[in-house]
């Protein structure tokens, strides 16, 4: 595939999305859940698919992050409305969503096809076509991911091309797709360079930059749980969420009954000897080796060379300074957490500050505490967007595990030189239309009850291009009626095997 | 225009220029079309614009009958040809090509079951005349039926399947070889054919240069039953309806028709370079391994031109594009029927398959008012030469929904400005 043909994409994208944002409430409704139980029906099959393909992460667990994505998205939002007008006769306003036109979602190798399934639930929430332009490593995964769930909205009702996937995605091609016109929002997850050229592109862009998360836990908290959720979370998917713990901060006086229910909990403490070791290995050059992404504990240390309980999950690497030249006070997307132990939680912020220092500003934090001062002061001043309290990072930040949206696209906001600071939420991709009144009292505001601008599609949109003289108006059926009848059936045949 | 070019083509003034169009190129074709109100010299052009030389933009929907199914000096297809210039011209004729070969592989692969040769033309007249000399050959029969007021182009055999007033004028016209029968009637069809001396049936598959009338439903393959019955070839002239312009790539097939021979030309060029098709089954392509020294032409196949083919036919059957044309068929739909509703009395019918459309309108000469309001209002289409009630309107078929909605607005007005014209009596 080349950039003449991702330019072909976009404009069969921008016919589309013409015919997508016409659509009413419940056609809406009706592809969003197809495509939600189509991409659910194969949750394992995809998370078995990502792993083989990427060699990055656990099956099971991307299993319950491709349901969370998908029937798990459709359920949070199945309440909400993108589509109605919305009327507030107090204001005299009503406000008339206007989706964004053509979503281009970039989706990274470490969360593949749950992010494939997120952004695009999305979009069609908000009757947004989209095309989607996966990391190389994932290619194969993604694309046939992109095609259940685009043959699922199409059967529902969606129009043609409402979900395009780059079968061969390359730099020249993602910079083609981001600089045309037509592409009215990049939603760029991935590597500080494909975000920051998501914002350079001339287009709006939402961007998500790295993240390295400190947790810090002081010496109120429940070092029990906290050692739990901590290595539960380390080891979810093998670290590959960017919510994920990278650097442990533990206050002094609590560090030693922590690293024991630690351990309990199938962390194994390396010796300096060790960690050094591991250092090397994962920073050859100064740079983390993407050989180690998604890579279990077990297999890490037998790398280098180390001996570890056949139930390790996490390897604990302690190292003394948060400072740039320490290795391990970076992001490590692997089962690999750096350990510092501080005199005091108020050092320990201090220690927070210097993780996000090298990177993952705006991103995410953890701390487990249940002293609302401490975990008010550090909120404060760790320059994060969230701070996931009593839970573990990976799906606390992520929103599974707390009651932020549920997300793979963490917006870093400022902080992370992006624009938007919240979980990635179905909101980020609509915008209203607002027809205001003059405020003036003696002009009344008009009856808008019920007056809705959208329609539902008469059949397969486009329709297929009949000859005239072969249309028959008295309700009878034409040949090629009956083959795009036809063709509808078996479309839907299929998507009943795709839901099992 | 850069300052060698100006030197070989630029003229003082537009006046100058149409003097000298008429002194030493056709004097009455440049008078017609000041007549008719359509004084146009294009200077550049790109996408589905032309621009006047004195810098009137048009919205094409012309399109030189599908040259420019791709739009004007498409980007893809010019990078192909400029490319394919740095190591390749014309080429030579007689010999094995990688261009011609690799074109014959791709159309073969394009097109319906059974057709699985190509031979090369330069120009879509001589691919009609060799698809004619192949069923002969193919055949041993002499005669040729057509339709009548079809268009298959002004060569020697092609004109003679035509409308008479382009055979008459050049004593080319032999009615006893040449039949042509009614459109769209089975029975007149089947008359032609039942002394068995035919040698094929020539259709387009909606004829352009008559205004599209449409085949009824069923009716062509009714006539490929008859050909056989009859032992005739059928040859699909896919020259307008071909390449995606009804929303499959060749119209034939959404006849269920498998014809023994198909032509294409105009938009296979890519509108860059000339080069006309032409696909045939064994049976019909047989003179190929008797002697194929059978049919010579210099510029017939051109490795430039068929660069530009290869580069075209990759682009329209991007599936992507055939989704497109589904969606602009509908925008006209639409659009079109909403402007009939308007002038219900003056815009009497729409005739559409897919991009292929001709507008209908209640006088003899209607289609040239509305050709020249269009022209007034920024939109250039074609009045049907064999009936002029009928304009011919094919937007491209990668338009942009802005484009598309701009044209009917565009369409509307000129549409109304031309009724008031025709009840005026005047154009």
């Amino acid at each position: 595939m080349n950039e003449d043909r991702a330019r072909t994409m976009l404009q069969r994208a921008e016919w589309a999305a013409r015919a997508f944002a016409g659509y009413d409430k419940q056609t809406v409704d009706r592809i969003v859940r197809a495509a939600a139980d189509a991409a659910a029906a194969k949750a394992r099959e995809y998370a078995e698919w990502a792993v083989r393909e990427t060699g990055f992460g656990v099956v099971e667990h991307k299993v319950v992050k491709n349901l969370a994505c998908s029937t798990g998205i459709a359920d949070h939002y199945a309440a909400d409305d993108y589509v109605t007008p919305k009327i507030d006769p107090e204001a005299k306003i009503v406000e008339i969503p206007r989706p964004a036109g053509i979503v281009l979602a970039l989706t990274p190798s470490t969360n593949p096809v749950a992010t494939v399934l997120f952004k695009t639930l999305l979009a069609l929430m908000t009757r947004n076509v989209v095309v989607l332009s996966p990391h190389p490593l994932a290619r194969e995964c993604c694309a046939d991911a992109a095609r259940t769930i685009a043959v699922a909205a199409v059967s529902a009702g969606a129009p043609d091309g409402v979900i395009q996937v780059v079968d061969e995605p390359s730099v020249p091609l993602i910079n083609a797709l981001m600089t045309d016109e037509r592409t009215s929002v990049i939603v760029a997850t991935g590597g500080v360079p494909v975000v920051r050229a998501a914002y350079s592109s001339g287009n709006p862009a939402i961007g998500v930059g790295p993240g390295n998360v400190p947790v810090l836990v002081d010496a109120t908290a429940d070092l029990a749980k906290a050692a739990k959720r901590i290595v539960d979370s380390k080891s979810f998917d093998n670290s590959v969420l960017c919510t994920n713990e990278s650097v442990l901060i533990v206050e002094e006086s609590a560090a030693t009954a922590l690293l024991r229910h630690l351990e309990s909990n199938g962390a194994y403490p390396l010796t300096p000897a060790d960690r050094d070791k591991i250092a090397a290995m994962l920073f050859p050059d100064g740079r983390f080796d993407i050989r180690f992404v998604g890579k279990d504990a077990s297999w890490i240390a037998g790398e280098a060379g180390i001996r570890v309980p056949a139930r390790t999950r996490v390897l604990l690497a302690p190292f003394d300074l948060v400072v740039p030249e320490e290795p391990l006070a970076h992001e490590k997307l692997c089962p690999v957490l750096g350990l510092v132990r501080v005199p005091s939680a108020r050092r320990g912020i201090a220690a927070a500050r210097a993780v996000l220092r090298l990177a993952g500003r705006g991103h995410s934090a953890a701390i487990h505490s249940t002293d609302p001062a401490t975990i008010m002061e550090y909120a404060a001043a760790a320059e994060v967007l969230r701070v996931a309290v009593n839970a573990g990072a990976s799906l606390g930040s992520a929103g599974l595990e707390t009651n932020l949206a549920p997300s793979m696209t963490i917006g870093t906001g400022f902080f992370g030189r992006s624009s938007v600071a919240e979980n990635l939420h179905p909101r980020h991709l609509v915008q209203w239309t607002r027809l205001a009144y003059n405020a003036d009292p003696a002009e009344a505001f008009g009856d808008f009850r019920g007056a809705v601008p959208w329609r539902a599609p008469a059949g397969a949109v486009p329709p297929y291009p009949v000859a005239s003289n072969a249309v028959i108006t008295d309700g009878g059926s034409t040949p090629e009626d009956l083959r795009d009848q036809i063709r509808r059936m078996v479309i839907e045949e299929l998507a009943g095997i795709l839901h099992g | 225009m850069t300052e060698d070019l100006r030197d070989l083509i630029a003229f003082a003034s537009k006046q100058e220029m149409l003097a000298k169009s008429k002194e030493f190129w056709n004097p009455d074709k440049t008078q017609f079309w000041i007549d008719s109100g359509v004084p146009l010299v294009i200077d550049r052009r790109e996408g589905y614009y032309i621009h006047d030389v004195e810098g009137k933009r048009l919205i094409d929907v012309h399109l030189n009958g599908g040259t420019y199914n791709l739009g004007h000096r498409n980007p893809e297809v010019v990078a192909a040809v400029t490319q394919a210039m740095q190591r390749f011209d014309i080429g030579n004729h007689h010999f094995p090509s990688l261009a011609r070969t690799a074109l014959a592989e791709k159309l073969v692969q394009s097109a319906p079951p059974g057709l699985t040769k190509v031979m090369y033309g330069s120009g879509g007249g001589e691919a009609i005349d060799i698809a004619l000399k192949s069923a002969r050959h193919a055949t041993g029969k002499r005669r040729i039926i057509s339709v009548i007021k079809a268009y298959h182009g002004h060569t020697g055999l092609a004109v003679a399947t035509g409308d008479e007033r382009f055979a008459t004028l050049f004593l080319a016209d032999r009615p006893d070889e040449f039949t042509h029968v009614p459109f769209n009637d089975t029975g007149a069809m089947e008359a032609a054919l039942r002394a068995a001396d035919a040698a094929a049936v020539i259709m387009e598959t909606i004829p352009a240069t008559y205004g599209f009338p449409l085949p009824r439903p069923g009716y062509l393959a009714e006539v490929k039953k008859l050909c056989e019955r009859y032992g005739a070839l059928y040859i699909a002239d896919e020259v307008q309806t071909g390449l995606m312009r009804t929303g499959e790539l060749w119209a034939i097939t959404k006849h269920r028709v498998t014809p023994d021979i198909l032509v294409s030309s105009k938009g296979i060029s890519g509108g860059m370079y000339p080069v006309s098709v032409v696909l045939a089954s064994d049976a019909a392509a047989q003179w190929l391994t008797e002697d194929g020294f059978g049919h010579i032409s210099s510029f017939g196949g051109a490795e430039l031109g068929c660069v530009a083919a290869l580069k075209t036919l990759e682009i329209t059957t991007r599936p992507e594009v055939r989704s497109m044309v589904h969606y602009i068929a509908e925008l006209f739909t639409g659009g079109l029927a909403r402007i009939r509703s308007r002038y219900p009395d003056w815009f009497t019918g729409i005739r559409q398959d897919g991009l292929v459309m001709g507008l209908e309108f209640a006088h003899p000469q209607g289609a040239k008012f509305v050709m020249k309001r269009l022209y007034e209002n920024g939109v250039w289409a074609i009045f049907s030469t064999l009936d002029p009630r009928v304009l011919q309107y094919k937007p491209g078929i990668l338009l942009a929904p802005a484009l598309g909605e701009e044209l009917l607005e565009r369409t509307e007005v000129a549409i109304g400005q031309a009724r008031d014209d025709a009840a005026r009596g005047r154009r």
